[in-house]
């Protein structure tokens, strides 16, 4: 539990700033790193625990499905980077209250801050493999906030995404390589993990587990060849780069190389993959950090250097080297923290870091020369200070491996080390005072020196005493990673014949003399190309969004018939590939004669369809020729025994064709050649196959029999005695699927509305509006606009319209009609006063709102259906009976008639408002006015 | 039976209408209709929950016996459908509220409820046909509320997408017609019965029937090559109805599961699944991934977003496994979540920068806004912590196959490059410009950002009572035994 509390408490403090935001700086400092003392203490207390052999843990169980579960477990190596991240996160948290000016918003980058240190102690303390990769990608994301802290800069904002882009590819490898990990073992818990070596190594997957695995670990811990990204962090603030890349979260990855060390290691792959990753990485680094002149810059390659110093050291798979690398990450820790807060000072009160510009400082800054010169030093590996220590374990390593150019190649690594940590010192600090600092340089008050003094304290002190400081850790962390812990032993002599002494010596030697060299080194260097691993990235990035970019537009062109043509030929391939590839028997079903006036008919349909292809720019004569298509169509459904369909589709092609003219009104009359001819032949060919398709599929359907006896069976026999009616499609439309007819009209409403929105639209001040306004009517194609034959003929016709309109919705249920059609001749009979006598004149006599009679229509239909309720039946359930009213004859009664009602009136209302919205064009376009 | 169960689609259904009929001329009433009704809707659908667990409950329109009439099936797929609606509804419609989006144009929230009408009845029915009546009226209603507040390029989009969508009614029309001809039936249970007892010799149609719908299906889903009416549709849509949006490419989804579990028969499922679906879900990943990295608009990014996530569900779809199952409706929970907060934010972005565009920087925009934007993106793009994370992660263990892992992690990447370099540029580089960020986010809009960020750290966190829930469905989609049975089939060829 208190190990949740541990995990919890920087979570917690990240939300004080935001909670607290009067707080002034140090109160707020104070009380958000309470937070991260509380949970060192409580840290601090486990250890004696951790130090007998024991491991606290805390379980919860999250998705178990996955193998998640939020199971922290504190041994040897947690604690060790335990301690380091919030022992250090403490005097960054203080460092950083003075560092930043006023103008910086100090609250969020506290929160960033914490955010990222309860990740990164959440990777440390996590026992399952699918948490750790949580709080591992958080802490990318929460350096990214970190290092585009000064929004303003550019540096900052791409320091920022390179380092997300290359520290997330990496963690996207890593999830990969880790669910394979977990695979292979069986369990995502890494203390089961730990256990099973041999089936991971002689798992098939090793490889590229491991590669994965090392990936997401080389990206973080800034390894060759994805090392470039670190200098870029350096954007960032100065207690950023301290904290998350030195101290931190650039070992994330070395954590996580060493806590996977007794599984993954051993091998000759993991050998030469990680020694060599981790030499080639030590040497790059350190190399280009002597020629360096940003004082951060040389910092930062250094510590990628020394991040490869480890690597090698881990690489080596020998339990010396896995306790030189735990201790060496401890040094280097105390050390290069403590030197980027030095530099941060050096920016802050010179106003550079250019060294370049720089020089002279020990006099006016002895604090911090003091400072720099023991940190420096142990960075070199002068003794009798820590960084020597770790050195010579390392040297003494590399000593023992083969081939033997590896020791020389490790010397000379530690020479360029010992090269760049006395350029520090030299070029800064020492020479002549100069005159041409940006600012008057001055030591800082004590907030700013004194977090890395007390570094540079733990610096010569474990130097000095390195068993008493820090043994019992070394000891306890190296144990956890190589599994048998007890035997550590560091000392400042190991006697004449240890090669580390002669390394060493010669390592200070080839220092010395790099140093001296400088000058000339520096014209060498400047004079030979380097491979930028940062501009080769950012063209790689760069390069891959212009290609997206191109490849989007070519995809999405925005072209409708491209879309649609693609559609179709996806139809048409997946089609056929599916009809291709199963058997198919041929129908037995035989055909009815063909009679000639089918044939007439089907003559006409065909002329008609290729009449619009031919004719279909002139707009006008191709609504025209669609509604032959039309009349055949409801022809055809008559002539096959369906007079209801007759009637349905002959009054919507009415209607439609009515609307459509209406509409044509206030369009062009002509629709211009936009595609080139062969365009036109593609899209022709695929059209006539896909229409030939359909033809075949239908023609495959019609011409074979059912397998099984139809549905409609049961609603031809039933409509009558069970349904009320004799009309069986009526029966269908109201009753039998009532619901499927609910949805429909509806859909007609929503229609309607829609028109009427998009019609509002036009009609708001607008280029639409305008058109409309200086639209002339062609008075050359109609003298007069509103004939008087035309207005007399409709006008009487109206009452007789309605009449029919009534009549058909009465018979509906028993004989063609309903509802569905009745709407549509009324409908058909007021558009018919629209377009004798005008809009103007028809819409002033309209009463009722058209809204009105969609809203009255589907409410009735609904309420009708949910009548049912009250007797306990489903929605739409319907009732009839037969009542007598003399003189009349028995009539039937039936809850049906009220749904037909419905349907009649949404049908009715939606006709209606279309036109109206169209009558609304009209009049916005001067009708009135001729 | 409860009548319960008809409520999601008769209430929407009713209101619309009232609405209509008596507030007209009243926005406040409106408003009040479109609020209350959302909120009703979530409440009903919280209320079935209970009652699908029970089983598979039929509800007989009409009274009329399956497969004679139409019948609603409510199970527990459908129940989480109906509450992830509502619940994203309501966010929008809150959002919308506060934002005032709903007085740009005419009747709004009618539509708004006619919309919710057509989704749930879509979730709710267990008959074909009724499935083509809903998407009619859900692809109405959102052209409607597509080009709400109209504009030029946005009707223009808006005409692109209803075409294209009628196209889909069509061959859905024509799917339908060639299942009823070779069956007799419409009824969901009852087709996969009769389909699996076809003879031989009608195999081929039968196939042709089954790529029909899944096209008409993918085309809702927007499945490379049919996503084309995508981009620009849910780009140039107003913000609040794109992120309701999120939720329709959903319904292409949920039909897909119940064409693959309830309506065809195992054999033909598995080689259509894995044969179209799986290699088109993989480039549609990859598609909307190139899309989001290379996108010049932040609409147009979120669209691409929606693209992208659409192919990690048809990924998830096309292995027909109870694991991989569950894995895709955790994931698809997550991102009707995260693309509806992303559609959202955009909207904030355009309205107080005056232009969602990615190539210019513009004065800062307000920090609050930059932190929401930063939760989104890393929900869209699958980082940890959030929802995103754990469905991608479920995916890729319950679909081991190196293709998948490939694409679906290469997806990330592109993502969050993609996101990453849009937020940089909205929310940092107008430092350069001013210091000061300027506007705010309205309280309401704010709160209901906050609602959906919160849904998704509830989905994270609970991931694990959430979790076996859905398993529970994939289970009863792998073997529909239960739905079929609680339809009351007649024996096959019997009359009643």
């Amino acid at each position: 539990m208190t190990l949740a509390l541990v995990a919890a408490l920087p979570f917690l403090g990240a939300l004080m700033p935001a909670l607290f935001p009067r707080l002034g700086r140090g109160p707020l400092t104070l009380l958000t790193a309470s937070f991260t003392a509380l949970a060192l203490i409580l840290v601090a207390r486990d250890i004696p625990a951790v130090m007998s052999g024991q491991a606290p843990t805390y379980a919860q169980d999250w998705l178990p499905a996955l193998g998640l579960s939020f199971t922290l477990r504190l041994d040897g190596l947690a604690l060790l980077f335990a301690l380091l991240i919030l022992g250090i996160g403490l005097l960054i948290l203080t460092y950083a209250r003075f560092y930043l000016c006023e103008k910086d918003a100090f609250a969020p980058f506290l929160t960033y801050l914490m955010l990222f240190q309860g990740a990164m102690l959440g990777i440390v303390l996590s026992d399952n493999i699918l948490l750790l990769l949580i709080f591992w990608e958080l802490t990318s994301l929460s350096s990214f906030l970190l290092i585009g802290f000064w929004k303003h800069l550019p540096e900052g904002r791409q320091g920022a995404r390179m380092a997300l882009a290359v520290t997330g590819t990496g963690g996207l490898a890593m999830i990969a390589g880790m669910l394979i990990l977990s695979q292979i073992a069986g369990s995502s818990q890494i203390s089961v993990i730990l256990t099973k070596t041999a089936e991971i190594q002689a798992s098939p997957l090793y490889l590229p587990a491991l590669i994965l695995i090392l990936l997401g670990a080389f990206t973080k811990s800034a390894q060759f060849p994805f090392h470039f990204w670190l200098p870029q962090a350096m954007a960032a603030p100065t207690p950023v780069s301290a904290y998350l890349h030195s101290a931190t979260m650039v070992k994330a990855g070395i954590f996580l190389m060493a806590r996977l060390w007794p599984v993954l290691s051993g091998t000759p792959e993991w050998f030469w993959l990680v020694a060599g990753a981790g030499l080639i990485t030590m040497l790059i680094g350190a190399k280009v950090a002597f020629f360096q002149h940003d004082l951060k810059g040389l910092l930062a390659y250094s510590t990628v250097s020394h991040l490869g110093l480890i690597t090698f050291l881990l690489g080596l798979g020998s339990k010396a080297a896995a306790i030189a690398a735990v201790f060496h990450i401890v040094n280097h820790a105390t050390f290069k923290a403590a030197l980027f807060m030095a530099a941060g000072i050096v920016d802050h009160e010179a106003g550079t870091r250019d060294i370049r510009r720089l020089g002279g400082l020990r006099r006016l800054m002895p604090v911090t020369f003091a400072l720099v010169l023991i940190a420096s030093l142990s960075m070199a590996g002068v003794p009798p200070l820590n960084g020597f220590l770790s050195k010579e374990m390392m040297l003494e390593e590399a000593a023992h491996v083969s081939p033997w150019v590896i020791g020389l190649l490790a010397t000379l690594g530690a020479g360029l080390s010992v090269a760049y940590s006395l350029r520090l010192i030299a070029h800064v600090f020492l020479g002549p005072d100069r005159a041409d600092y940006p600012h008057p340089p001055h030591d800082p008050g004590p907030g700013l020196w004194l977090p890395p003094a007390l570094l540079v304290v733990l610096v010569v002190l474990i130097g000095l005493a390195p068993m008493a400081m820090t043994g019992w850790i070394v000891n306890a962390s190296a144990g956890a990673v190589t599994g048998q812990g007890g035997d550590v032993h560091i000392s400042h002599w190991h006697g004449l014949h240890s090669p580390a002494l002669w390394m060493s010596l010669a390592a200070f030697g080839l220092g010395l003399m790099a140093l001296s060299l400088f000058p000339r080194l520096l014209a060498l260097w400047e004079g030979t190309p380097k491979p930028q691993g940062k501009r080769i990235f950012a063209h790689l990035i760069g390069g891959s969004a212009r290609l997206s970019q191109a490849i989007t537009a070519l995809i999405h062109n925005g072209a409708q018939t491209r879309a649609l043509m693609i559609a179709l030929a996806v139809l048409l391939a997946a089609g056929t590939w599916a009809f291709s590839t199963a058997p198919h028997l041929p129908g037995t079903r035989p055909p009815l004669p063909s009679e000639g006036l089918a044939l007439v008919g089907w003559l006409v349909l065909i002329t008609a369809s290729f009449a619009i292809l031919r004719f279909h720019r002139q707009r006008l004569l191709a609504l025209i020729l669609t509604s032959v298509v039309g009349l055949i169509v409801s022809a055809a459904f008559a002539y096959l025994s369906a007079p209801d369909l007759a009637l349905t589709q002959l009054t919507v092609e009415v209607v439609t064709v009515l609307l459509m003219m209406l509409a044509l009104n206030f369009l062009p009359k002509a629709t211009p050649r936009e595609d080139p001819i062969p365009r036109h032949i593609r899209d022709g060919a695929i059209a006539a196959l896909t229409g030939l398709g359909v033809g075949a599929l239908i023609y495959a359907l019609m011409t074979r029999q059912m397998a099984f006896p139809s549905i409609a069976e049961y609603h031809l026999e039933n409509a009558k005695t069970l349904g009320g009616g004799t009309n069986v499609v009526n029966v269908i439309l109201v009753d039998f699927r009532g619901y499927d007819t609910f949805g429909e009209i509806t859909v007609m409403g929503i229609a309607a509305l829609v028109i009427y929105a998009l019609i509002d639209q036009l009609l708001s001040p607008g280029p639409a509006n305008d058109r409309l306004q200086s639209l002339r009517p062609h008075e050359g194609d109609a003298g007069d606009r509103h004939p008087l034959l035309f207005v007399t003929v409709t006008r009487a016709l109206l009452p007789l319209a309605l009449l029919t309109g009534v009549f058909i919705f009465l018979r509906g249920h028993n004989m063609p009609g309903g509802g569905f059609i009745a709407g549509l001749v009324v409908g058909i009979a007021f558009l018919m006063q629209y377009m004798a006598s005008g809009f103007g004149w028809t819409q002033s006599r309209l009463r009722i709102d058209h809204h009105a009679l969609i809203g009255a229509g589907v409410l009735i239909a609904g309420l009708t259906g949910a009548g049912a309720w009250a007797w306990g039946l489903p929605f739409l359930t319907s009732h009839f009976g037969y009542v007598t009213l003399p003189p009349l004859d028995k009539f039937e009664l039936a809850t049906a008639a009220l749904f037909d009602l419905g349907v009649f009136l949404t049908v009715l209302g939606a006709v209606q408002l279309a036109i109206a919205s169209i009558a609304r064009l009209g009049i916005r376009s001067g009708e009135g006015r001729i | 039976m409860t009548h319960l169960i008809i409520l999601p689609v008769v209430l929407p259904a009713l209101l619309g209408p009232i609405t209509l009929l008596f507030f007209r001329a009243h926005p406040a009433a409106q408003r009040a209709m479109g609020l209350g009704g959302t909120a009703a809707l979530l409440a009903l659908a919280l209320a079935l929950w209970p009652i699908a667990t029970d089983g598979p409950q039929l509800y007989r329109l009409g009274d009329w016996p399956a497969p004679f009439g139409i019948v609603l099936v409510l199970d527990r797929l459908a129940a989480l459908m109906l509450i992830l609606t509502a619940f994203l509804a309501l966010a929008v419609q809150i959002y919308v509220l506060g934002t005032g989006w709903d007085r740009k144009g005419r009747h709004f929230h009618a539509l708004f409820l006619f919309q919710l009408m057509g989704l749930n009845g879509a979730f709710l029915t267990g008959d074909a046909f009724n499935l083509f009546v809903f998407f009619e009226v859900l692809l109405i209603a959102s052209y409607g509320l597509m080009v709400h507040g109209g504009g030029t390029n946005r009707i223009r989009a808006g005409v692109q997408y209803v075409t294209y969508n009628l196209v889909g009614s069509s061959l859905f029309l024509i799917g339908l017609a060639t299942v009823y001809g070779m069956t007799g039936t419409l009824n969901m249970a009852d087709l996969g019965q009769r389909i699996a007892a076809l003879p031989d010799g009608d195999m081929a149609l039968t196939r042709v029937a089954a790529v029909l719908l899944l096209l008409v299906f993918a085309i809702k889903g927007a499945l490379v090559p049919l996503h084309l009416w995508l981009p620009n549709t849910y780009a140039l849509a107003p913000g609040p109805v794109a992120a309701l949006f999120a939720v329709m490419t959903k319904v292409g989804a949920y039909a897909t599961l119940r064409l693959g579990s309830v309506m065809l028969p195992k054999g033909t499922t598995e080689l259509l699944f894995g044969t179209l679906l799986a290699p088109a879900g993989m480039l549609t990943l990859i598609i909307g991934a190139l899309g989001v990295l290379g996108a010049k608009g932040l609409a147009r990014q979120a669209a691409f977003a929606a693209v992208a996530s659409m192919g990690t569900v048809f990924i998830g779809l096309s292995a027909l496994d109870p694991a991989v199952t569950a894995a895709t409706l955790y994931y698809m929970i997550h991102s009707t979540l995260a693309g509806a907060l992303l559609f959202l934010i955009t909207d904030q972005v355009q309205t107080l920068r005056n232009s969602d565009d990615l190539t210019q920087a513009r004065p800062p925009l307000p920090g609050t806004l930059a932190a929401l934007f930063f939760v989104a993106a890393i929900a869209t793009a699958g980082m940890p912590p959030l929802s995103g994370f754990l469905g991608k992660l479920l995916i890729l263990q319950s679909l081991p196959v190196w293709p998948v892992w490939t694409t679906i992690l290469l997806g990330s990447l592109l993502l969050m490059l993609g996101l990453a370099r849009s937020g940089s540029l909205l929310f940092w580089k107008g430092y350069e410009i001013a210091a000061q960020p300027t506007g705010q986010i309205p309280p309401l809009a704010r709160f209901a950002l906050v609602a959906l960020i919160l849904s998704l750290v509830a989905l994270t966190l609970f991931a694990g009572q959430i979790h076996p829930a859905l398993q529970q469905i994939a289970q009863d989609l792998h073997d529909p035994i239960a739905y079929v049975q609680a339809n009351d089939l007649p024996a096959m060829g019997a009359k009643p």
